[in-house]
């Protein structure tokens, strides 16, 4: 076994750990830093339930080395909502229109909504569906996974001009 | 643990990596780790030692000199996509970019590794031989730099020795104004091409092809030249009924059948695909030309 120490910021707060060097950084998040809202479903890159951002861009946490994101700046689904327990308006947009059912996938569907609206805070529908191509959700059929994700790009917009 | 144990190298200079590379055996090198972690976490590979060279310093970049788009082997998918001289440049670099996986593999994924995994459905390696790219290649001691006919050299395996890394590509890039088209057909976004296709074209002011480049990926072991299709077209007007005689060379292709469906179904799907390149590329530089006059 070859353990390394890693340190790395996960959602604005410094973590120490150690790991394996073929632990990837999923299974690091989930059992070595028991923030197990980062999902796993395929593990070889294709279901996007593991997405994460990693120095603000989206990546697949399961196609990634623990030992890789040391001193990266990595956020996860349990970044969003605030320490007191509002809910992100992506969240909230999530319920409003029932953008999930079993939740399996919403994890990294947020993460990767993250990224979009940051850099694309006016998307078409057509714009949110290319974004999401890469995460499988077996339950809601997309449409209200876009719904939600027009009702969030509007109140970010709103939330940006106030 | 999904991924076999391996001996997990960094390292922080070309140099280093090269030494590492001619005292290591059985090593693999970590790019993007799009394919590589996915090969690992499915043990389909085991390497001895993994070589991750993500803090290698400049390896990654996008520079144009003269008429040479030059960009280096770590340069990650997605800043290729979006930057703003390929997208001048070379608009069909950016267009095949846009097909390969999902922004997430992309944001990771590079050029150097999709290059060396060689995928025959991958989008990069077909670009590459559309533009006779060239790859510059270092080892301990030594660089080279190889045409990409002679880099592709068979199903997932491209002309570098074990102790070699690919350090960047080079593209000759086309006039300015050039009729360009990459298209693939997938069952869905972002899966591999059952077949895919891309073309260069220039005309001259009468409209007559003076130049053109077609490649066809994702239908044979390797992606493949058209040659005989590029050779029908040029000196024409690229009209439609020469564009159908063009598409005979699919026949005598080699064909791979697979889950995607038989050989046959993926020659019936080449064909269609490489027709609707070749007219949009063809079109494209029609108005493009009209556009630079
Ligand atoms: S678990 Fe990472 S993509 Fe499926
Ligand atoms: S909500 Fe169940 S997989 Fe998407």
């Amino acid at each position: 076994m070859s353990e390394r120490s890693i340190e790395l910021t996960v959602n604005g707060r410094s973590y120490s750990g150690t790991a394996d060097v073929r632990t990837t950084l999923a299974d690091f998040l989930r059992h070595g830093l028991g923030l197990t809202g980062t999902h796993l479903g395929c593990e070889h890159g294709v279901c996007g339930a593991c997405t994460i951002l990693v120095d603000g861009v989206s990546a697949r946490s399961c196609l990634m080395l623990a030992v890789q994101a040391e001193g990266s700046d990595v956020r996860t689904i349990e970044g969003l909502a605030e320490p007191n327990g509002d809910l992100h308006p992506l969240q909230t947009a999530f319920r409003d229109n029932h953008g999930l059912q079993c939740g399996f996938c919403t994890p990294g569907i947020l993460m990767t909504l993250m990224e979009l609206l940051d850099e694309q805070p006016d998307p078409t529908e057509a714009d949110v569906r290319d974004a999401i191509s890469g995460n499988i959700c077996r339950c809601t059929g997309y449409q209200s996974i876009v719904a939600a994700a027009m009702q969030a790009a509007a109140e970010l917009r709103k939330g940006r001009r106030a | 643990m999904k991924p076999p144990p391996f001996e997990y190298l960094r390292p922080e200079s070309l140099d280093e990596l090269c030494v590492m590379l001619a005292g290591t055996e059985n090593a693999k090198i970590l790019a993007g780790g799009q394919s590589l972690m996915a090969m690992l976490n499915l043990r389909y590979v085991f390497p001895d030692v993994l070589i991750d060279i993500n803090r290698v310093p400049g390896l990654a970049g996008i520079e144009i000199k003269r008429d040479r788009l030059r960009i280096g082997a770590m340069t990650r998918q997605r800043k290729i996509e979006l930057d703003p001289l390929v997208n001048e440049r070379a608009p069909i670099v950016a267009e095949a970019l846009h097909l390969v996986g999902h922004r997430q593999t992309r944001n990771r994924g590079t050029i150097g590794g999709s290059l060396c995994h060689l995928d025959p459905a991958a989008e990069l390696p077909t670009i590459a031989l559309l533009h006779d790219a060239e790859i510059e290649i270092a080892k301990e001691g030594g660089r080279r730099t190889l045409p990409i006919a002679d880099f592709i050299v068979d199903y997932m395996t491209p002309g570098i020795e074990p102790n070699e890394v690919v350090v960047a590509v080079e593209i000759p890039l086309w006039q300015d104004g050039h009729g360009y088209c990459f298209h693939e057909f997938t069952r869905r976004h972002g899966d591999f091409a059952v077949a895919s296709a891309g073309c260069l074209v220039t005309c001259d002011a009468s409209g007559t092809i003076d130049k053109i480049a077609i490649a066809v990926g994702g239908v044979s072991t390797v992606p493949l030249r058209g040659v005989e299709a590029e050779e029908v077209l040029s000196g024409t007007s690229g009209d439609d009924a020469t564009v159908e005689a063009a598409l005979s060379f699919c026949d005598g292709l080699d064909v791979l059948g697979d889950f995607h469906g038989s050989a046959d179904y993926r020659k019936h799907v080449a064909r269609s695909v490489l027709r609707k390149t070749l007219k949009t590329a063809i079109s494209r530089a029609r108005d493009r030309l009209g556009g630079l006059n």
